[in-house]
């Protein structure tokens, strides 16, 4: 039978690196290397790159045959999950903004 | 090819696949319940903020012990494949007592928070904390059902097309829940206490 291809090698690799990954976010949290914006993107960017690693070393996403209908599906669903999340952060902090309470001077 | 064999390969193919799309759907689910945190998490109503709260080791430690459990999945993954069944009930075995570790230690913080007067009903951070990281520990929990089914399963029938089929699904159904808590140790305990 045809089946998903999987190797000791990935998921070795896949381990360590999640593994390197992690411990990286949680000593620069740990250690105060970086405060305010730049640790939150620095350590989004971290677990970006974390869920990437394991997408191609767990998952073996893009390894399948062509049409690689399981990657079109993903794809589809980052779509939707950035226009909920994105879109939701963005009216919310508007609202936010704007049910400030007025200004005194006004 | 037979028949027979060509039969399983598009019931294995299919059902692998209809599961990647009910995780698809799931990640969608979890991005709601993000979105919801993300908007939330600083509405304390005068209680404790974030960084008062969690603990960083507790949560690094539970996060290690989810990552080895993936890791002893994706071994089972490989005994399956070599025909070994001692070993896969062995990296099985070790899974499931990971992620009950996990989820002890899940339940433990869960109960302490609850005790100091910190419940989902203080405030609306706490509601959508609970909510977040409940929902993960709600499928943990399922995912401990599915391996009790399948070490049962895998005791009366063996290595089979189907159990072959059910583990693989597992599989992806568990390094998914590893997926997510990545983003909600970065998302809600680094960032609230960094």
């Amino acid at each position: 039978m045809e089946v998903e291809h999987v190797t000791m090698r990935s998921y070795l690799l896949g381990f360590f690196l999640s593994l390197f990954l992690t411990l990286t976010s949680y000593f620069i949290v740990v250690e105060h290397l970086l405060t305010g914006s730049s640790l939150a993107v620095t350590i989004g960017g971290l677990a970006a790159l974390q869920a990437f690693v394991q997408l191609v070393f767990f998952f073996h996403l893009g390894k399948e045959p062509s049409p690689p209908w399981k990657l079109f599906v993903f794809l589809f669903m980052l779509l939707i999950v950035a226009i909920v999340v994105l879109c939701t952060l963005w009216i919310m902090y508007n609202l936010d903004y704007r049910m400030m309470p007025a200004d005194m001077n006004m | 090819m037979t028949a027979s064999a060509a039969h399983e390969q598009e019931t294995y193919t299919k059902t692998v696949f209809g599961f990647w799309v009910y995780l698809m759907t799931d990640c969608i689910l979890f991005a709601t319940l993000f979105a919801t945190y993300a908007v939330l998490r600083n509405n304390t109503n005068g209680g404790p903020p974030a960084s008062e709260l969690f603990s960083l080791p507790y949560a690094l430690v539970e996060t290690l012990i989810l990552l080895a459990s993936s890791f002893t999945c994706g071994l089972a993954l490989l005994a399956i494949r070599r025909q070994e069944k001692i070993q896969l009930m062995v990296w099985l075995g070790a899974t499931f007592l990971l992620g009950a570790s996990f989820l002890g230690m899940e339940l433990y913080e869960f109960s302490h928070l609850v005790q100091e007067g910190n419940s989902w009903q203080r405030n609306a951070f706490l509601s959508s904390f609970f909510t977040l990281v409940g929902t993960h520990g709600l499928h943990i929990t399922f995912g401990l059902l599915w391996i009790i089914v399948m070490f049962g399963q895998f005791w009366m029938k063996g290595i089979s097309f189907a159990t072959f089929r059910r583990l693989e699904c597992f599989g992806l159904f568990w390094h998914f829940l590893d997926l997510i808590w990545i983003f909600i140790f970065t998302f809600v305990y680094l960032m609230g206490v960094g």
